[in-house]
């Protein structure tokens, strides 16, 4: 090693260990680049081959009479009506409850709770409940709403342990899309004398729209495909009729006797044709599958679709 | 100042009072459902564990509460738990870490906006069509590979539940890794490091607390997991740690039950209850340990 004129000149030979190493870790570099790749392709294939083995056996299955006719013994007779018509329902009950209870408690928590020991306790029961097996929802409403609120096996008891199964999702929804809107709205609200609800109520829940929809068809894709706490509140019977129809034609004209409904739903009815023994009924089970894959898939699209435009139109 | 006030303002008062309410009981609401969870378990699984004495839990070693001879051997379910969680974590953890790593470090930023979602579609197909797929198409393929396999194994149930959790490692390791700041990167590329060098010596550290959160809640996902293993994975219990055989998880039992007969009261309804509870307390666990990491994750970026 040498100084001229106050520079460092450093050995030809370091310089090519250097030169080698870079080399190297270039080359190991490029070589995760593509594994990395590979694999990520890999991942996603299999959420294709899923779709073509569904799309394989089931697709042939799916025609008129598949959806108009009850389950029968026969395979080729039998139908999924009562339980897309189950589902449907189930589906109205727990948004019809999540909805209302998860925006309010996301509101709550994001703009009126005060920080303190109840708020965190609050909060960390939130994070937990977002974790707890969909098998214990279930097990909740065998104990609660069947047995100890008397409401039977039925679709009320069914709806509400899926609405209290995506209440978090749609808390957690909530809470991150109004965090989302910058305090100067509020204090420009205040500034002119709103009250807090009115601050909410006009500026931040529509500014949030975007946002707590693209929660609520997460939340409801979730709740569509769910099978185990139905199963647990023992809604995996044998259902050849429908509910009743909750719109009648005299007075009093809504009905509300088909919460109170024995019922059968399409991810439960594609459980019981997957786990018959014999090959007869699985096209069946593909092609519900088929189904509630389509209808999941196509709301998660949606979300994305709908994340991405509240993200490109709101700029502040 | 005049005292009475326009009606107009006081209506707002008034509404704003309403709303107060309207909104707390909202955030109650869900401190209720946990509460009506613990209670329902606590209540109902109650004469189960003061029936059967607390050592016949651990030392029996088969678990069949509803036969006439009952045996109350746990561990029997909890063994199927582990091994199907186990399988599942084989697949998710290692797969899930260098897809985030490589979404977070080596990707273009326009394919990982298009994966990143695509990911998330792994985590929303419903379990039930999982399973599905476990039964009817992934174990005949193992079969060709290796032909003792039972129609029913821990092995199919443990792979596909390794590939639904994958999006949850990925997603947040990834958004753990991105909060590393980006001097900390330029610090060691200075130094003259590759990028790999740099993703596991610098990232990687620093964003452990996110990761550890990842696998805590992917492991309490596999745990909680029902419909997978109750199709693929069999339903009768066993006692066994090889995963090539079929045995029975502690949600499979719940199910495999819920699926007869059950009237309010009976053993079947405790012995399920009690099930839960055991794996209540288990996620919770998890859960709670997964929370506490992401908030130090949260506070450290």
């Amino acid at each position: 090693m040498s100084c001229a004129g106050g520079f460092i000149v450093l050995p030809e030979h370091f310089f090519q260990r250097q030169k080698k190493q870079a080399h190297q870790r270039r080359a190991i570099d490029r070589w995760f680049q593509r594994i990395g790749l590979l694999l990520t392709l890999m991942t996603l294939g299999i959420l294709g081959i899923l779709l073509l083995n569904l799309v394989g056996n089931g697709l042939m299955r799916i025609d008129w009479q598949f959806l108009t006719s009850f389950p029968s013994r026969r395979a080729g007779e039998a139908g999924v009506l009562s339980a897309w018509v189950g589902t449907l329902l189930l589906m109205m009950v727990t948004a019809g409850v999540a909805i209302p209870f998860g925006v309010a408690a996301g509101i709550y928590l994001e703009e009126y709770a005060p920080k303190n020991k109840w708020t965190d306790f609050v909060e960390i029961n939130i994070a937990n409940l977002a974790g707890v097996p969909s098998i214990l929802y279930g097990l909740m409403a065998l104990g609660l709403f069947v047995y100890q609120f008397r409401f039977g096996q039925s679709i009320l008891s069914g709806g509400l342990a899926l609405a209290c199964l995506v209440l978090p999702i749609v808390i957690v929804a909530t809470r991150e899309s109004l965090r989302t809107i910058p305090a100067n709205i509020r204090e420009a609200a205040f500034a002119l004398g709103a009250t807090r609800w009115q601050a909410v109520w006009h500026h931040l829940l529509p500014y949030s729209t975007g946002g707590i929809a693209t929660g609520v068809i997460l939340a409801m894709s979730r709740a569509i495909g769910e099978s185990a706490p139905l199963i647990t509140i023992g809604a995996l019977t044998f259902i050849a009729f429908l509910p009743p129809t909750p719109v009648l034609s005299h007075p009093p004209f809504l009905s509300f006797e088909w919460l109170f409904s024995p019922f059968t739903a399409l991810p439960i009815q594609m459980f019981n044709w997957v786990s018959r023994p014999g090959e007869d009924f699985q096209p069946n089970a593909a092609a519900a599958g088929l189904i509630l894959m389509l209808i999941t898939l196509s709301m998660n699209g949606a979300a994305i679709l709908l994340r991405k435009r509240a993200q490109r139109n709101i700029k502040w | 100042m005049s005292t009475t006030r326009p009606f107009s303002r006081r209506l707002n008062h008034a509404v704003e009072g309403l709303m107060v309410w309207v909104l707390r009981f909202g955030g109650w609401a869900s401190v209720l459902v946990s509460l009506g969870i613990v209670v329902t378990l606590v209540t109902e699984s109650w004469p189960f564990f003061a029936q059967v004495p607390f050592h016949r839990l651990i030392s029996d070693t088969m678990w069949t509460p509803l036969f006439a001879d009952p045996q109350y051997g746990m561990s029997a379910l909890l063994a199927g738990t582990l091994v199907t969680t186990g399988v599942a974590l084989l697949v998710a953890i290692p797969l899930g870490t260098v897809l985030a790593i490589y979404l977070s470090e080596f990707a273009p930023a326009s394919l990982r906006e298009v994966v990143k979602p695509m990911l998330e579609l792994l985590s929303a197909v419903p379990t039930v069509v999982y399973g599905y797929f476990a039964l009817l198409t992934l174990t005949p393929l193992l079969q060709k590979i290796y032909p003792d396999l039972p129609q029913f194994s821990m092995l199919s149930a443990g792979l596909i539940m390794g590939i639904m959790i994958v999006p949850y490692v990925t997603s947040l390791g990834e958004d753990s890794m991105r909060s590393v700041p980006m001097l900390l990167r330029e610090g060691a590329f200075a130094l003259g490091d590759g990028k790999l060098g740099v993703a596991l010596r610098v990232v990687f550290p620093g964003a452990f607390s996110g990761l550890a959160a990842a696998y805590v809640l992917a492991i309490s996902r596999a745990v909680g997991e029902t419909m997978i293993v109750a199709i693929a994975a069999g339903l009768q219990p066993r006692m066994t740690i090889n995963p090539l055989e079929s045995a029975a998880t502690v949600t499979a039992f719940i199910v495999q039950v819920s699926l007869g007969d059950l009237p309010h009261g009976s053993i079947g309804y405790q012995s399920i209850f009690a099930a839960g509870a055991v794996l209540f307390l288990m996620t919770l666990g998890f859960n709670l340990a997964g929370h506490v990491l992401r908030r130090r994750f949260h506070r450290a970026s």
